[in-house]
């Protein structure tokens, strides 16, 4: 018998040296990044940039397709700055600038990629295309490839208006939306691969597609593409952490809510010889409501910490804050309503669906319609 | 079986055991949901006023009785949160020494037949020794970090009992004890305090507007309140030893242990006029008035001391001082009264039309407007643009300096609200003084643009619209009109009289209303067909006329009128729109602001927070512990070796497609290892 067997699995037996080369070549990033900018930097922004060294490290280990995008977007990003030359107006200049990888071209190469895998992946279900859907596979990450470059070179960009008005771009609506794309087709291609399936991609990618929808409205309608500086309630190192942790959750919840809307047509035998078994989208659901839960619960706690920073108090009952309680609460909900015996999967589906609605109030409609201490994005 | 243990069920244990039941945890998640969402829907801690406002009498008492003006510390919330609490309590009561004995067994003693009804079980021959196989699969199972316990069994062979990540029963200790400590933290910090003094009647709401040290002991806390959340504004130079703290439709005042004093205040901006940063300089003194720290403090900043947190929540204005030139506008002086306003106070005018209060409300010592790329089109809209608060970023921004805003209240209790300008602004090449006027806090600010004259100065227009209140001159201008139009000598003289008559007439319908009554009298004197011609005719005669009056009013001052041509055109046509904009302005002075010296204030918000601890504790071990629950799957097996063959069996909390997964892999694992 072969020795294998009684081998130990645990995560580090499992690393091969690419991920140990993946792992020095961000610290080294890292490094560099801490020798240049220590003295910008707060303690607490020293401890993000080194807590994000094994965070990604983790990340690349345990999935692996994250290394590849990851290098890509460093070599992108590193090549559209390496063209600015420290100059903003180059970017109506150069040709790869202005065509392909200044952010706000770079985000609508996003946009683009994710529609046509949108389509990709319809075409691919209604005509059992394995083609169409391996397309739409690689368009998404062509699509996540692009837009995470493009925050990236935004991110460069902001400082380039001025160094005091630069910032990471997760501070407007515009700038979330395009980091819930990104989340949330991120999420969808890991269960995609784990669960070795890839027709729900159609049905996922249409919440996508409708926050593209948003993005291409709210640049050509409003505008809203232009970087802003920041407010001071802003100004402060758990926004980089706070907002991520958000849009974690969301992008979970939507994946979820999405597997939901499958679960409900195949169970009404809809599509549902195209379609994965009912357990697989259960399961999905399941997985990606308890990611988001878990991400949710950090991302409210960090928000009431920071508001006890910023404000005066962890918790106001401030709407954003009271919407993200209730959504938070609509998902503990979930979790239990799962473990009634008498409950079955069509209202854990229908559960999910209108958890998307609540989610996207707490997301969008609470700076619609309410108004209050958040400040960012009114419409 | 069921029904008879059901009818004798005392109502206590009913009680105990729909509160710890997984049905009522989702409904009493959804209904704390719900509830929630009342508050976010109603504005919550408004003024009543306005709520009396927005529903009527009626549903305003049927919603304050609700508590809906601050549901979120109206009792029945307070109540549902209470539920939450005892309800997960009971299910920690009840779960916990289950999942601790789960957490510690391995159910080793499983016996065949239950073994056998597994529906994850899978049997395998072998010719390995039992003992050999013992160790091949105890190695197995370590490896991968499995717990596990080995019982001989009565026929010779051995069960390896098994288990891993039974953490995540641990999970379910920690996430729920976290909402628990979570509660109470929040409660902690709450003010139960105070409610409890006010059911007993010990402590009331204060709603009068009465200064600070008049407030009675029975709306004040003391120093030993062990939390609180008040607000304070101090303007620099000032300080202040209590803080305020908003309940319902009144207020408390809180004692502060120090004294807090504003040194300094300042704003940063950014290059297109958006706040950057808010800091103050503060100092504490302790009560007696020793300094003990001088400190700053900016949002995202906040300094902590004794136990009490001051954090930057706002600024305003702290009473700057301001000069100003109060212009008669209704009165044929062309001189102005020199005049000093403070803001947040008020002083008295009086003038001919009666006596006004000036409020003074604010001071901005800048503004950065849009102006736009060149010169910007003369629309009503664009005046309420500039008025407004500056737009984002792009470009024509520009800072146009100083503004301040005052009420003028008449003696009947009316204000309206002025909004001037201190510095004159270029709108399509001319310059002007520009002065915003609204009747009502939700309108925007409409614009009077008085023009500036040949020296840069209002002292022209003054001038002339003081001429235009002179009859006198107002008759002279006529004539020198009618001369010059007419020319001199004998043969016009009866048509100069005319129309030297017809001018004056009309000069004094315009020093009276305006174009406005200018357009009535064109309405009722003149045939329909004519009163555009007509009205065309006039507008001629009253700007020639107009500037006539000016040479009159110059030459008597001393002054020299501006040359005949297109800037003094252009005067006159803006000095007669502002002329007639003042029968809408509604007041008998114009304020112009000459100097400030600014003094700013800032608002704090102090906190003492004895809960946040616990709370933050709470949020940790939550976090922890759902995580623990979530990803951490339990799962067991069971290894039943006797001679000659082999049973393995799994079993596991969550029945996921992982399990599955997992079971296959095992089951083709245990293929191998009982093979030689
Ligand atoms: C805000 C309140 C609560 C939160 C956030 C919460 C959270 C959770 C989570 C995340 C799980 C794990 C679900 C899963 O494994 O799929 C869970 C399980 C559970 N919860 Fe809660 N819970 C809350 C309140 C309650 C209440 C009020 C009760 C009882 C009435 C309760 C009883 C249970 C039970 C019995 C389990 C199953 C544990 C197990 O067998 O593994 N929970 N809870």
């Amino acid at each position: 018998m072969d020795l294998v067997l009684t081998q130990p699995q645990p995560l580090l037996k499992r690393i091969s040296w690419l991920d140990w080369l993946f792992a020095v070549a961000l610290a080294l990033g890292a490094g560099y990044a801490y020798g240049q900018y220590v003295d910008h930097l707060s303690y607490y922004e020293r401890a993000v940039l080194i807590g994000a060294v094994p965070t990604f490290a983790w990340l690349g280990w345990f999935w692996k397709p994250i290394k590849p995008l990851m290098a890509g977007i460093a070599i992108l990003s590193l090549f559209a700055i390496s063209l600015y030359h420290g100059n903003l107006a180059r970017m109506d200049q150069t040709f790869f600038l202005q065509y392909l990888i200044s952010s706000q071209a770079a985000i609508m190469w996003m946009c683009t990629f994710l529609v046509l895998a949108t389509v990709s992946y319809w075409v691919g279900l209604l005509g059992r295309s394995e083609f169409a859907l391996q397309a739409g596979t690689w368009l998404t990450w062509t699509a996540v490839l692009m837009g995470f470059t493009g925050l990236m070179v935004r991110w460069y960009e902001s400082y380039l208006i001025s160094p005091s008005v630069g910032h990471i771009p997760i501070s407007n609506l515009y700038e979330v939306f395009v980091l819930f794309c990104l989340v949330t087709s991120l999420i969808y291609l890991y269960y995609e691969g784990r669960y070795a399936t890839r027709q729900m991609g159609a049905f996922v990618l249409l919440v996508v597609t409708a926050a593209v929808g948003f993005i291409l409205w709210y640049t050509f309608d409003r505008q809203a593409e232009d970087i802003q500086p920041l407010v001071p309630a802003l100004q402060s190192w758990w926004m980089k952490i706070h907002v991520p942790a958000n849009f974690i959750g969301y992008g979970a919840f939507s994946v979820a809510a999405m597997m939901g809307v499958t679960y409900l047509f195949a169970s009404k035998g809809i599509l549902a010889s195209r379609l994965p078994k009912l357990e697989v989208m259960e399961d999905i659901m399941y997985k990606a409501i308890s990611v988001g839960f878990v991400f949710f619960t950090i991302a409210t706690i960090l928000g009431a910490m920071w508001a006890a920073q910023a404000w005066g108090g962890y918790w106001s009952w401030d709407p954003k804050e009271t919407w993200a309680l209730i959504v938070w609460l609509n998902y503990a909900a979930w979790l239990h309503l799962r473990m009634i015996n008498w409950v079955r999967g069509p209202a854990l589906a229908w559960w999910a669906v209108g958890g998307l609605l609540v989610t996207t109030f707490a997301f969008l409609g609470v700076n619609m319609f309410l108004s209050g201490l958040h400040s960012y994005g009114h419409l | 079986m069921s029904t008879a243990t059901r009818t004798i069920q005392p109502p206590g244990k009913a009680l105990y055991e729909l509160l710890s039941s997984m049905r009522f945890a989702v409904s009493l998640l959804t209904v704390i949901a719900i509830a929630s969402i009342i508050g976010t829907v109603l504005k919550q801690g408004q003024p009543y006023s306005d709520y009396v406002f927005q529903f009527g009498t009626f549903w305003f008492d049927v919603f304050r009785i609700l508590g809906l003006y601050d549901v979120y510390h109206a009792g029945w919330f307070l109540v549902i949160l209470a539920f939450l609490v005892v309800s997960t309590s009971l299910c920690i009561y009840r779960n916990s020494p289950n999942m601790v004995r789960e957490m510690r067994s391995f159910r080793e003693h499983a016996t065949d037949k239950s073994l056998a009804a597994f529906h994850h079980r899978r049997e395998y021959v072998s010719d390995l020794s039992v003992a050999t196989l013992a160790q091949r699969f105890e190695a197995y199972l370590k490896a991968r970090r499995w717990h596990l316990k080995t019982r001989p069994t009565e026929d010779g062979g051995l069960l390896i009992a098994a288990k891993s990540g039974s953490l995540s029963r641990l999970g379910y200790i920690f996430a729920h004890s976290a909402i628990v400590l979570i509660c109470i933290g929040g409660l902690i910090d709450g003010n139960l305090i105070f409610k409890a003094q006010q059911l007993l009647g010990i402590k009331k709401i204060e709603t009068r507007d009465i200064p600070e040290n008049q407030v009675p002991a029975a709306s004040r806390l003391s120093t030993s309140n062990p939390s609180f959340r008040g607000n304070v504004t101090i303007p620099e130079g000032g300080s202040a030893n209590v803080v305020f703290i908003n309940v319902g439709d009144g207020y408390l005042v809180q004692d502060l242990p120090f004294i807090l004093a504003l040194r300094r205040f300042h704003i940063e901006h950014y290059p297109t006029g958006q706040p950057k940063a808010f800091d103050s300089d503060i100092s504490i003194y302790s009560p007696d008035g020793k300094l003990i720290k001088n400190a700053t403090v900016s949002v995202n900043h906040p300094l902590t001391y004794d136990g009490i947190a001051i954090y930057q929540a706002s600024f305003g204005d702290g009473g700057s001082k301001l000069a100003l030139k109060a212009w008669d506008l209704f009165t044929p002086k062309d001189q102005a009264l020199d005049m000093t306003g403070v803001v947040h106070s008020h002083t008295e005018l009086k003038t001919d039309m009666g006596n006004y209060r000036v409020e003074f409300t604010t001071f901005r010592p800048f503004n950065v407007e849009a102006m736009g790329k060149g010169p910007p089109p003369l629309t009503l809209k664009n005046m309420q643009v500039l008025g407004g608060n500056p737009t984002q970023g792009g470009e024509g921004m520009q800072n146009v300096g100083p503004s301040f805003e005052y009420k003028l209240r008449d003696a009947q209790g009316q204000a309206r609200e002025y909004s001037n300008f201190m510095l004159p602004i270029q709108i399509e090449g001319r310059w002007y003084m520009m002065s915003g006027m609204r009747t009502a806090p939700n309108q925007p600010f409409r614009y009077v643009r008085f023009p500036l004259g040949p020296n840069d100065t209002l002292a022209s227009f003054m001038r002339l619209r003081a001429a235009f209140l002179n009859p006198q001159l107002r008759t002279e201008a006529a004539q020198r009109f009618a001369a010059t139009a007419l020319g001199g000598g004998a043969a016009n003289a009866d048509m100069r009289t005319k129309l030297a008559e017809s001018t004056a007439k009309m000069l004094d319908i315009f020093s009276q209303g305006g174009f406005q009554a200018l357009g009535q009298f064109i309405q009722t004197k003149v045939p329909k067909e004519q009163q555009d011609k007509a009205a065309e005719t006039y507008l001629k005669v009253l700007e020639l006329a107009s500037y006539s009056l000016l040479q009159l009013a110059d030459e008597q001052a001393g002054e020299k009128p501006p040359p005949p041509g297109a800037v003094a055109g252009w005067f006159i046509r803006d000095s007669l729109n502002a002329y007639s904009d003042l029968f809408i302005y509604g007041a008998p002075v114009y304020l112009q602001l000459t100097h400030y010296d600014q003094v700013q204030s800032s608002g704090f918000q102090l906190t003492r927070a004895p809960g946040k601890n616990v709370v933050y504790l709470g949020s940790l071990l939550l976090v922890i512990g759902i995580a623990l629950m979530l990803f951490v799957r339990e799962r067991r097996m069971w290894v039943r070796l006797r001679p000659g063959g082999v049973l393995l069996a799994m079993s596991a909390a969550k029945k996921t497609i992982d399990f599955e997964r997992e079971f296959a892999e095992h089951s083709a694992s245990a293929e191998k290892l009982v093979k030689d």
